[in-house]
């Protein structure tokens, strides 16, 4: 065991810290397999994964200040916004569409996360829209002379939009502290990534944009905070954004309402599920001592607890109001 | 009360507001050192410098989306772009993204962003610097859509637009920004938003209009004036979400109604008017509703000669109003 490198503490991570890690990995998972269980019980009519993004997206967030940065997710990023400060209950709310879900109030779809005071900001279903918002934060503050960064994050698919050129051109002209990591799981749905993109990687293209671009193993956790850390780094720096490519899997089908066996083989899929990172993550903290049996059985039934709790409590939760369909489209008199 | 073109209303607008408020900034292409294509952002550069007059790449959607992101940070961008006819790399922004972040987010985030565009025909503009967009956006909930006609609602408005907590979409007609002078106020004052204005009282016909055909409307109701006939103009203003009130009572004032815009007829903003009228006001009707609009061409050709035959004039209202008066 003691031959085992620590590379956390290399990275500066505490045992506390990677054990923290590990537990938010491990509760975006088990949450996400609750959901796809509650939905073929008929209970929620769509679930849409992080499954195989886990350590990608604890790995980023956990290199941020998570008290100040601000986040533009998209619709995998379960981990990122419970790293954030969403928590169980509320995803759960926003999972059965229920009035107290912080994220749109049961009115858009599961994945569509938003939070204001967790500084999360509000998505959409068409892609890469988020990334100029992030860009756009990243210029309001630096205009006020607050040294944040913002990330934004999307699949590879949605590195093809428009959005995506717009944002990062914008972002290196004016050196703006952004942080965009693509989490490239190499499906956009059923199109394979040699049918996406015809360079070597997302990350080349960094340099077009006048920013670094680095591709990073996403099953590692810990690669990948090093990697946002530097960019991190580099954006309170003043020496502006950096493009960051995790590679991903992706273990589920694209969502609920998805077959993945159309165009992916059982060969394919099992070998994505030995790189699985919650695995290979859980036996590094092994290797090095911080996760014992006891604590892996007490965090287990931990999180198993806060999941049906919060399965509970968001199920017996009510709607809203059907007329309150017809609220927020525009400032409401007198504030609200 | 100073006397000002409609651009120059536009200008002293913005440079009021970013005097008034820190947070309120102005992004787009050219609006920096050059202080716009048109020069609405003339001298805005030299007073406030360039983080707060910005020139970005030409990237609408860009120009549209980082505004969006900066107004959730708690700015008060007010983005250009350089024509109306260019602000369709930017759809998605809008309606996807900034329509909808108060009403997605169940009031938790929200969008207080201007983006202004010059669009109208008449300047030899062809197919791509002439165009009329409002209908676009105009059946988008979450957005609001103001289209000025005179100096002095220009500058209330734009005011009004820049203070308002959601997005709206501010078209400027380019034609008028200089044909069009007129008195503004000296002091700081702001026009509601979503609602219309009576351009001139008259009892006989109706002119519901915006923009530029306010001014023809009202050139053509002095001529006929001399033949007896009275017309009552109904200036917009807002054209998104339409003040439904003030259309109502425009047109039963005199129960025969011209609608009139420079954008093509079919799905107009006319088109919803004539609704609103259709839906309320039939048993006040003596004619039926009227529209004057361009042909359903794509757009306005460069040509004079076919420029001129799409783009709405003096001569084709007087002759549609006297029309409706005979009726």
């Amino acid at each position: 065991m003691s031959q085992v490198d620590n590379r956390h503490q290399n990275l500066g991570l505490s045992d506390e810290q990677v054990l923290d890690m590990y537990r938010t990995m491990l509760l975006a998972r088990k949450i996400d397999e609750r959901m796809w269980l509650l939905n073929r019980a008929g209970k929620i009519p769509f679930v849409i994964s992080c499954q195989g993004q886990e350590a990608a997206q604890i790995g980023a967030s956990y290199a941020l200040n998570l008290d100040k940065d601000y986040v533009a997710p998209y619709y995998r990023d379960l981990g990122v916004v419970l790293a954030f400060g969403m928590t169980t209950h509320e995803l759960f709310l926003a999972a059965f569409a229920k009035a107290e879900d912080p994220n749109s109030g049961g009115r858009q779809m599961p994945g569509h996360f938003g939070q204001k005071k967790n500084r999360i900001l509000t998505g959409s279903s068409p892609v890469t829209t988020q990334l100029p918002h992030a860009v756009g934060i990243a210029l309001a503050a630096k205009m006020d002379g607050e040294n944040i960064a913002s990330l934004v994050t999307l699949g590879e698919g949605s590195s093809n939009q428009g959005d995506f050129h717009e944002g990062l051109n914008f972002a290196g002209v004016h050196k703006l502290p952004v942080i965009t990591m693509v989490e490239n799981n190499k499906y956009a749905i059923s199109v394979p990534l040699e049918r996406q993109i015809s360079s070597e990687s997302v990350a080349d293209r960094g340099v077009a944009y006048g920013m670094p671009g680095y591709q990073v193993d996403g099953n590692d956790p810990l690669e990948v905070y090093r990697v946002v850390k530097d960019a991190h780094d580099r954006a309170m720096n003043g020496e502006g954004p950096t493009l960051i490519e995790a590679m991903t899997e992706r273990l589920t089908a694209h969502s609920s309402d998805d077959n993945d066996k159309a165009y992916r083989t059982e060969e394919e899929i099992e070998e994505m599920k030995q790189k699985d990172s919650l695995i290979s993550f859980a036996q590094y903290l092994r290797d090095v001592g911080v996760l014992t049996e006891e604590k892996e059985q007490a965090l287990n039934k931990e999180i198993d607890d806060e999941i049906n709790e919060a399965t509970e409590a968001a199920e017996n939760a009510p709607y809203a109001e059907p007329e309150d369909a017809l609220k927020y489209v525009y400032a409401e008199k007198g504030g609200e | 009360m100073a006397v000002m073109s409609y651009i120059q209303a536009v200008t002293s607008a913005l440079k009021d507001e970013m005097e008034r408020d820190d947070s309120v900034f102005v992004l787009g292409e050219d609006v920096g050192k050059k202080g716009g294509v048109f020069k609405a952002t003339e001298g805005l550069y030299d007073q406030f410098g360039e983080s707060r007059v910005m020139d970005t790449p030409l990237t609408e959607s860009a120009i549209a989306g980082v505004g969006i992101g900066a107004a959730m940070y708690g700015k008060r961008p007010v983005a250009e772009m350089q024509f109306a006819d260019f602000i369709m790399p930017a759809v998605n922004q809008i309606i996807s993204e900034a329509s909808r972040i108060r009403y997605r987010s169940n009031n938790d985030w929200s969008c207080p962003m201007v983006i202004r565009a010059p669009y109208g025909g008449g300047v030899h503009g062809a197919l791509y610097h002439s165009q009329s967009v409002e209908a676009v956006f105009a059946n988008q909930p979450g957005l609001k859509i103001v289209m000025p006609s005179t100096p002095h609602d220009v500058k209330g408005l734009l005011k009004a637009a820049i203070r308002d907590d959601d997005p709206v979409l501010f078209f400027e007609h380019k034609r008028a920004y200089r044909l069009i002078k007129g008195e503004v106020p000296e002091e700081d004052y702001e026009l509601p938003i979503g609602k219309a204005d009576v351009k001139k009282q008259g009892d006989d016909i109706t002119v519901i209009t915006y923009g530029l055909g306010v001014h023809f409307a009202l050139e053509a109701a002095e001529k006929l004036e001399e033949e007896g006939i009275s017309s009552h103009i109904l200036d917009l203003r807002t054209v998104y979400p339409i003040d439904q009130e003030a259309v109502i009572e425009a047109a039963k004032k005199t129960g025969k109604v011209l609608l009139v815009t420079e954008d093509n007829k079919e799905g107009s903003i006319m088109s919803e008017v004539s609704a609103i009228i259709s839906e309320n006001c039939l048993f006040d009707l003596d004619s039926p509703v009227q529209r004057l609009a361009g042909p359903d061409v794509p757009s306005m050709p460069y040509a004079p000669t076919m420029e001129k035959y799409f783009m709405i004039n003096p001569d084709k209202l007087e002759n549609a109003m006297r029309e409706l008066a005979e009726f």
